[in-house]
């Protein structure tokens, strides 16, 4: 008996709208059909007028999920895909992050992106948006690597008082398997070590934790203990463990599947290297995608995104130094 | 397909309880046009208004129409730029205009927001962000929730908006989805005839916004929005219509603008023949035509009230100009309300 990442996050759903009667759901083709993904499969039988189609309007779904939250409700967003969640970029970042410091009112809501790249999806079905939201004050963003987090993540962000954008990996969906949800570990906001390491720090989230741990794998065989940080929320970041673990390797990679100008990889750079330059051994890198759209061709994606063949050379790169 | 024609009063609606609703509306506006005519004041003498001066002058009659059909506490009301009186009209108090106005610390924005974006939630008046349209989904979603709660009885939801605000994005998909989910929303457009200095043959090719209603499969009204008694007559109806379960009403008044968009616009680009034509009149002069010639007030009686209202002004604008500003050492500079989330290395 296993469970999927996916069933994780449906679970989860069941699980809020079981327990608390103002949780709904609301997204495109999420009700009878069950979502793009089968995220909701069978809720809107299990819970009747409670998970429900939107028309295709990202601005108007998640402005209605801001006043339903002002109004004691406590609404999941199901964008289709993450990339269809820029339709929906006002309403997240003017309406929603700023609700609670303009007037406050706390912004219940939860936003659920299907995040990352698949081979196939192409420009605009791959996009990872966790360093845009991250920007801006007022949101919190979670990146879960595991099935226990995208269940316990989700679970936990439902009743979080404040707007979430959780960022959950398309690729994880299916892929990623577990015996059980577990028990929930560690709150919103800590990072976890998924591997101890002495030589190299690799901090990662969502689905580049995996690449990350397979590379780690791969370089123990050349004799090195690489260390991996799974940042599980990348706002807030945990710069503690992280800091702690730079302090124990002295070298330190990021890797990151969005855009590569600024973002999330370059924070923790930067914090890095304001906070801890004096722990560093080699100069901090980073990986990311290209500085290109998301392509469609299998051929062209592998090599888009970081994968375990990049970190490794990014690794003895770090390494020889 | 033939314009729509706007909704007139007849002898037959003058009733006494039309009458003392008038009456009610009609010192909402005078109250707001002189709080509106101070907020002027204060920002042309400079020094004590921090920003811009948005007023709602010759938009009172539309604004309040509306705002006296719903109930604070039950109904949601999420006011747009030029409803000083409909704010007034919801029980808005004076004060929380002059606090954002002045960025006192006291008011309910406590100085991180100003002028017209300004509300209490949780009381029902929403806060507005600039970008237009963007309200109307989120009353939608309050009323939402009071259905899903089991709290709806018969509460509505109101909104207003301007002619430009209907070209939006935002516009179109809240009010498509409120009509999918068939909830209690008024969605009243003031069409000044400028958004901002762009005139409306720039701003829709339709014949008249009244035909989006049609579009959206909601109700529409048509109104002479300087008309007191017909804004009256079209928002008791639409209103009564969204609560009876009739779902959202478009509501489009047709007014001008008496003024620039701020106070620091001096409205230049609007000609004279638009200044001086029927929809040009200020709409609490019609509204007191009416009052004298039906005998339910003398000119006396209205110039008693203006002095009331001028002194109610002065009276809050001395109490705030007393009050203590925000400051920025006290300030907690947090975003999140799970203050456990507050990231330390920033603070």
């Amino acid at each position: 008996m296993s469970v999927t990442y996916l069933e994780a996050i449906r679970e989860a759903q069941f699980e809020a709208l079981r327990s608390d009667p103002n949780v709904f759901v609301y997204g495109q083709d999420i009700g009878q059909f069950g979502g793009a993904f089968k995220a909701t499969k069978g809720l809107a039988r299990e819970f009747p007028g409670r998970v429900l189609d939107a028309p295709i309007s990202e601005d108007a779904m998640v402005g209605m999920a801001v006043g339903a939250a002002i109004e004691g409700a406590r609404p999941i967003v199901e964008m289709q895909f993450a990339d269809f969640s820029s339709v929906g970029f006002n309403q997240i970042v003017n309406q929603a992050a700023t609700l609670y410091w303009r007037t406050n009112t706390p912004c219940p809501i939860t936003i659920r992106l299907p995040s990352g790249g698949t081979a196939g999806s192409g420009p605009f079905h791959s996009q990872s948006m966790e360093s845009i939201y991250a920007h801006y004050p007022g949101l919190v963003i979670l990146t879960p690597a595991t099935v226990e987090d995208a269940y316990w993540m989700l679970l936990d962000s439902v009743k979080l008082d404040d707007p979430v954008i959780f960022c959950e990996h398309k690729f994880l969906y299916y892929h990623l398997k577990a015996e059980s949800f577990g028990e929930r570990s560690l709150p919103i906001g800590k990072a976890r070590i998924a591997r101890p390491g002495r030589h190299a720090t690799i901090v990662a989230y969502s689905a580049m934790v995996h690449e990350a741990l397979r590379a780690a794998d791969e370089l123990q065989m050349e004799g090195y203990q690489i260390e991996v940080v799974d940042l599980r929320s990348v706002k807030p970041m945990d710069t503690d463990t992280i800091l702690g673990s730079v302090a124990r390797t002295g070298r330190l990679l990021v890797v990151g599947e969005s855009f590569p100008w600024g973002g999330v990889t370059a924070e923790v750079i930067a914090r890095v290297s304001t906070e801890a330059f004096h722990m560093l051994d080699a100069p901090p890198m980073r990986l990311n995608s290209k500085d290109t759209p998301i392509p469609y061709h299998p051929n062209l994606w592998k090599a888009h995104r970081p994968t375990v063949g990049s970190i490794c050379d990014a690794l003895r790169r770090l390494l020889r130094f | 397909m033939t314009p729509a024609v706007p909704i007139t009063c007849t002898k037959a609606d003058l009733t006494p309880e039309f009458r003392d609703q008038y009456l009610a509306t009609y010192r909402q506006m005078q109250s707001s046009r002189v709080l509106e005519e101070k907020l002027g004041s204060l920002y042309r003498a400079g020094g004590r208004i921090v920003g811009g001066v948005y007023l709602g002058r010759g938009q009172e009659a539309f604004s309040a129409a509306v705002a006296m059909q719903l109930r604070r506490g039950q109904d949601v009301y999420a006011p747009l730029i030029r409803d000083q009186a409909g704010r007034m009209a919801f029980g808005e108090p004076i004060t929380d205009a002059l606090r954002t106005y002045l960025g006192a610390a006291t008011g309910p924005m406590r100085g991180r927001d100003g002028n017209i974006h300004r509300g209490r939630p949780q009381e029902g008046e929403l806060a507005m962000i600039s970008h237009l349209g963007a309200m109307v989904s989120v009353v939608a979603g309050a009323l939402f929730a009071k259905r899903l709660r089991g709290t709806m009885a018969d509460a509505v939801g109101a909104t207003s908006i301007g002619d430009g605000a209907t070209s939006t994005g935002s516009f179109h998909e809240a009010i498509n989805m409120a009509a999918v989910e068939r909830l209690p929303l008024i969605i009243s457009v003031a069409n000044n005839q400028f958004a901002y200095s762009t005139s409306n043959d720039r701003q829709f090719a339709c014949q008249d916004l009244m035909d989006r209603a049609r579009g959206y499969g909601v109700a529409g009204w048509k109104v002479d929005a300087t008309d007191l008694a017909a804004c009256l007559k079209v928002a008791r109806s639409a209103v009564a219509a969204a609560r009876a379960g009739g779902g959202p009403q478009l509501i489009v008044g047709t007014l001008l603008r008496l003024g620039g968009h701020g106070e620091h616009d001096d409205a230049s680009y609007i000609p004279d023949e638009v200044k001086f034509s029927k929809v040009g009149q200020d709409c609490l002069l019609v509204a007191e035509k009416l009052m004298i010639a039906e005998g339910w007030s003398t000119q006396e009686e209205i110039n008693g009230w203006l002095k009331e209202a001028r002194a109610t002004v002065d009276q809050a604008v001395s109490l705030v100009s007393k009050e203590p500003i925000p400051d920025p050492y006290r300030e907690s500079w947090q975003a999140l309300s799970s203050s456990e989330l507050v990231e330390s290395w920033q603070l």
